[in-house]
């Protein structure tokens, strides 16, 4: 389509993000947990609790939102003319980067959607996430500058382009077929939190609702968090910030008017006041995000419109999210998990030796 | 012929790279940037664009699109 989409103006990018943040502090409202109306990190792994790659009883939920962000991104690539089934551009290695992404998140405890959402929401432990989210994109930066690509993509069957979408159409039914049980924590396969953040959630057709409304808006617009600093930083281009920050502050007005700004650093909900975890937690995801070339977000928005390589990347996350959790890898409010540290110090080794050797061949 | 720059294949940013890249380093004042996403094609053209040059002519080009971009 060569018509002028609207979305990717300068004004179109900055009302997805503020459609955004106030569907994010609504859901809260609604149901889900604080400083957490949508968290693609946090979502993805409560998928990965609901399906049993891990076994952490407060963060088993089958996020209808997850499902929503790739069908909704997926309607609008068809009607829109986008849908290009693509795959080949390094899949193990983005599988590999979506798993250190996961596991640098969760030693924050959220993506950087959440990070600007907790900002949002007055929790003070979000200003280091984000430093180390930019000084992890930073690093990212300069792997760019000198090379650092992961390589064509090749167009392939429909079929291929379609795995995710059906994936998650999978996840969907499950949950139809299996739905949550009061009082129970397993419904057939599938299993519910009855506390903490997986037994927080608004209901399935509203989640479903939101995530299909913003997986379509963010499609056509292209939002990506970790492209918004990294365009900023790399060439000085503002157009996906200028959305990010859009998003930060109608959260943080939404908020206000919801009563649902508490501003400090101790006792926030699903957070810790570890500042140097923080920092390089979220600094390992935003290298990882930066080198696999898009926030978890944008990932999904991708897998939906036909991009197999932001599948294998989006996997990556679900089980590294088993991992963080079996291996006492995530963080809680308690502190980083037992081996949290060790995790964040190979992640990064991981990230550099990839930054390292995958260099453009005179492309 | 102008010279040609192929990102097609290239996820984000690399399309972006390579014709900036085009643009400050290249000796002819028009060449072609190569894409075949949307998105790709919408960065290029944004990014060139805030470099001062002129989008003269965008084409479709089996897949994807041939963006001819003459420098300002």
């Amino acid at each position: 389509m060569q018509g002028k989409n609207l979305f990717a103006t300068r004004g179109g990018i900055i009302g997805v993000g503020a459609v955004i943040g106030i569907l994010a502090a609504l859901l809260q409202k609604l149901g889900n947990p604080g400083n957490m109306g949508i968290c693609v990190a946090c979502f993805e792994r409560d998928i990965a609790g609901s399906v049993g790659l891990h076994r952490a009883d407060v963060v088993q939920y089958m996020r209808p939102e997850i499902i929503g962000f790739v069908i909704g991104s997926m309607i609008a690539a068809y009607i829109f003319k986008e849908f290009r089934a693509r795959v080949g551009s390094a899949p193990i290695v983005r599988f590999v980067l979506g798993a250190f992404a996961m596991i640098g998140a969760l030693v924050f405890l959220g993506c950087p959607w959440r990070a600007v959402l907790r900002l949002a929401g007055g929790d003070g432990n979000a200003i280091l996430g984000l430093l180390g989210l930019t000084f992890g994109i930073w690093i990212g930066t300069l792997f760019l500058k000198n090379g650092y690509n992961l390589g064509r993509t090749q167009a392939t069957h429909t079929t291929v382009g379609w795995m995710m979408p059906l994936i998650m159409l999978g996840f969907l039914a499950l949950m139809l077929v299996f739905p949550q049980v009061e009082g129970q924590e397993k419904s057939g396969v599938l299993f519910y939190s009855l506390k903490g953040p997986g037994a927080m959630h608004a209901t399935l057709l509203i989640s479903l609702i939101v995530g299909l409304g913003i997986g379509f808006i963010a499609q056509r617009s292209r939002f990506c968090t970790m492209g918004a600093i990294r365009d900023t930083v790399l060439f000085g281009q503002i157009h996906l910030m200028t959305g990010f920050i859009s998003l930060i502050v109608f959260a943080f007005l939404t908020n206000l008017i919801l009563g649902q700004f508490k501003p400090g650093f101790a006792d926030q909900p699903v957070a810790h006041t570890m500042h140097i975890w923080n920092f390089a937690g979220m600094a390992l995801a935003g290298l990882a995000f930066a080198l696999a070339g898009g926030c978890p977000g944008r990932q999904l928005f991708l897998a939906g419109e036909g991009d197999g390589d932001a599948a294998v990347f989006v996997m990556g996350m679900i089980v590294g999210a088993g991992f963080a959790h079996n291996f006492g890898l995530a963080s809680s409010p308690k502190g980083v998990g037992p081996y949290g540290i060790a995790a964040v110090v190979v992640g990064l080794l991981v990230c550099l030796f990839i930054g390292f050797t995958m260099k453009r061949k005179n492309a | 012929m102008a010279a040609t720059v192929d990102a097609r294949g290239l996820s984000c940013p690399q399309p972006v790279l390579l014709a900036l890249d085009a643009i400050k380093t290249g000796k002819d004042k028009e060449f072609i940037v190569l894409v075949d996403t949307d998105t790709s094609r919408e960065n290029v053209m944004r990014a060139a664009e805030s470099q001062g040059c002129r989008i003269k002519e965008v084409s479709s080009q089996g897949e994807g699109y041939s963006i001819l971009i003459t420098k300002g």
